[in-house]
């Protein structure tokens, strides 16, 4: 971890904690069903989230999707609209039309919303790629897909059309071992996804997605690789969903042992103890931490619900530019 | 019994099948893929998470332990490559069941759908007995995209059947139609009346037609036509009309294609004021071809406005005020009634 440096730790740290702060809040007013419908958790990704958004630049662009909490905040959407998204309300991102962290597009942070049919944001993302290289652009766009999506046609298209015009790209496959209950040996035939990108003529990388320095490392490598023409590449993060697909989802299905596997190689645990290893972190400090942002979410949820809920007469409004 | 065996042998009707039990309108469906899958060693479900998991619903659950692996496949998580698969599969003699997740998701097997099944007996005269189960509809706070209702594209589609069951036995009678019609169904089933609906199912052979649609409530002064969900919905305000003094006929039209035309004329002729009802969007959503048929052949018959109650032409938004607002109901079927009824 020697490359990163303190700074950087200890704001990576910030954002993780601030991730599974605010999904373990959702969870809870998912439970008060003050969130209707269906809730999503993200908790075993805020490492690679974190890492992929923070190896960005400003005017890069990034396209995250239901699992990646961590970059929409590292990217600037705060916990204030984010939570009014949630709540359903007119000052939520998508001012209570979308649900989740669906269609939490904000051209002005450099984030593409995507929609439920995955991973339709990987097209996007290959003509955003596409067109900041007919502009001639030192700029970047990265998009997310997981492990059941990379058996989408489009995954295959995209990363095709990425490569046949070697485009700025950065592809981010947040493998977590299951797409809803379907277990990769149902999804592939091979062991890595990341074996695809020769397929493609890209580099494929694999890396520990549990890792914080570990995936800035190869982010952070591949976002300079595309900045300076190198073309695209295809990371893919080896990670574990740690909640069931959706809140509604006990996960019967995954084997204890598994869970206990990963829970043992729990993303924030590792960062905190490279920082106590530097002598960043204590008891003290962590408990500092956390209060900070319980404080800063209490504020949050607060504002948005105060918001008020959109105008029914409002509803068809939005449709047309 | 080797594949072939089962292939070749004429299928069976089961026996011990009299008698009618209460299901719910999900209870209804998996009801019928059982007894389809018991009846006939062709017939076999594909999709996401549908084995194992049971499904996403849990339509599909017990069936994986019932009928094996081979039967009931887990899918990787493509619908275009379910679909096209389906497509061959049928080739080979078997008589696929794909369910999509959401409806909202079929259209990533669009090409499959309405470019070669669509057109393939048209083309070189090979049927393609697949069924499309696709959960529609909103009212459950899903969002844009586990909430549509886009049943439209593929009315539009020729070649095409589609139908939208409103009732348990019609979910049951119908799927079983279905999976029998040598044409590519696609069967719209309703998630909001999964666990909220119930009624007598009868067992065994009980098909219910394709392309006809029932009359669930008789009435002389204005009748009202939906399907799916606003089905309910209608007999509910219909009910309160009663109350008030009205007489209102609801026809469920079942088919949305091959369509009703007969069953349409009829009711629109018999009363001569007609409120459409459904859950998707306006503009040309069924609705309008409903209107468009009896405007070409009832009109002479009648007294007020041909008049569509449908969703705004949105998409289906999430937050429950937006939702509510973008829904058709009771009420808002009750008071477009009364518009109509006064005019
Ligand atoms: C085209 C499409 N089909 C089906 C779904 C329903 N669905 C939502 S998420 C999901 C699993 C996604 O798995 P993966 O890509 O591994 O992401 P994860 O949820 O594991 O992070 C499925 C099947 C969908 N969103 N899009
Ligand atoms: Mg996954």
């Amino acid at each position: 971890m020697n490359e990163i440096d303190d700074e950087l730790l200890q704001q990576a740290h910030y954002w993780m904690r601030l991730t599974r702060a605010l999904d373990d809040r959702g969870t809870f007013l998912h439970k008060q069903s003050k969130i209707v419908g269906g809730y999503f958790s993200q908790i075993g990704h805020e490492a690679l989230s974190v890492a992929a958004a923070l190896s960005l630049g400003p005017k890069d662009i990034i396209a995250p999707m239901h699992r990646d909490l961590g970059a929409y905040l590292v990217r600037g959407l705060t916990p204030r609209r984010i939570l009014a998204q949630w709540l359903g309300r007119e000052t939520g991102v998508t001012r209570g039309r979308d649900a989740n962290l669906h269609g939490m597009g904000d051209l002005s942070l450099g984030i593409i919303g995507f929609i439920s049919h995955l991973p339709a944001s990987t097209g996007v993302i290959a003509g955003v790629a596409h067109g900041i290289k007919l502009k001639g652009e030192p700029r970047v766009a990265m998009c997310f897909f997981g492990d059941g999506s990379a058996s989408q046609g489009l995954a295959h298209e995209a990363m095709n059309w990425a490569s046949v015009f070697k485009l700025p790209m950065v592809i981010i496959c947040e493998n977590n071992q299951y797409a809803y209950s379907t277990p990769l040996s149902r999804q592939m035939a091979i062991e890595h996804i990341a074996q695809r990108a020769a397929g493609y003529n890209m580099p494929g990388v694999i890396v520990d997605g549990n890792d914080f320095a570990a995936v800035y490392h190869v982010t952070k490598e591949a976002v300079e690789r595309a900045r300076s023409g190198g073309g695209p590449t295809f990371i893919e993060c080896k990670t574990m969903r740690m909640r069931g697909h959706a809140i509604h989802d006990n996960m019967a299905y995954v084997p204890k042992e598994l869970l206990a596997e990963w829970e043992a190689r729990d993303p924030i645990a590792r960062i905190e103890s490279e920082l106590r290893a530097r002598g960043l972190l204590d008891d003290a400090k962590l408990a500092a931490l956390l209060a900070r942002i319980e404080a800063e979410l209490d504020e949050a949820q607060a504002f948005a619900e105060s918001s008020p809920y959109p105008d029914p007469a409002t509803v068809t409004d939005g449709v047309y530019a | 019994m080797t594949w072939d065996q089962g292939l070749h042998k004429a299928t069976t009707v089961l026996a011990g099948e009299q008698g009618t039990r209460e299901l719910t309108y999900l209870e209804a469906i998996r009801a019928a893929l059982r007894y389809e899958m018991q009846r006939d060693r062709r017939v076999l479900v594909m999709g996401e998470d549908i084995g194992v998991y049971g499904g996403a619903f849990k339509v599909t659950q017990g069936l994986i332990e019932e009928f094996g692996e081979d039967r009931v496949i887990d899918t990787p998580m493509t619908e275009l490559a379910m679909i096209y698969a389906a497509i061959g599969m049928s080739f080979e003699g078997f008589l696929p069941v794909v369910e999509m997740q959401f409806a909202d998701f079929i259209s990533t097997g669009f090409d499959a759908i309405v470019q070669f099944a669509a057109t393939n007996h048209f083309r070189w005269r090979q049927p393609v007995p697949i069924t499309i189960r696709a959960p529609g509809g909103g009212g459950l706070r899903a969002g844009p995209f586990h909430s549509q209702s886009n049943e439209a594209w593929f009315v539009h589609t020729p070649g095409l059947k589609v139908v939208a069951p409103a009732t348990p036995a019609d979910a049951y009678g119908l799927l079983l139609s279905a999976i029998r019609d040598p044409n590519p169904v696609i069967y719209y089933e309703t998630k909001y009346l999964y666990r909220s609906l119930k009624g007598m199912v009868p067992e065994g052979e009980a098909l219910v037609p394709i392309g006809q649609a029932a009359v669930r409530r008789s009435g002389e002064e204005l009748s009202i036509i939906a399907y799916g969900a606003m089905v309910q919905e209608a007999l509910s305000a219909a009910n309160e009309l009663e109350r008030a003094g009205h007489s209102i006929e609801v026809l469920d039209l079942r088919t949305l294609k091959p369509i009703d035309e007969a069953a349409i004329l009829a009711t629109a002729r018999k009363t001569g004021k007609v409120l459409i009802v459904h859950e998707a969007n306006r503009t040309c959503g069924v609705g309008a071809e409903v209107a468009a048929i009896i405007a070409e052949q009832a009109f002479e018959y009648l007294d007020g406005p041909i008049t569509r109650l449908a969703a705004p032409d949105t998409p289906v938004p999430y937050s429950p005020p937006l939702e509510d607002a973008y829904r058709p109901n009771a009420a808002k079927i009750l008071a477009a009634a009364r518009e109509l009824l006064a005019y």
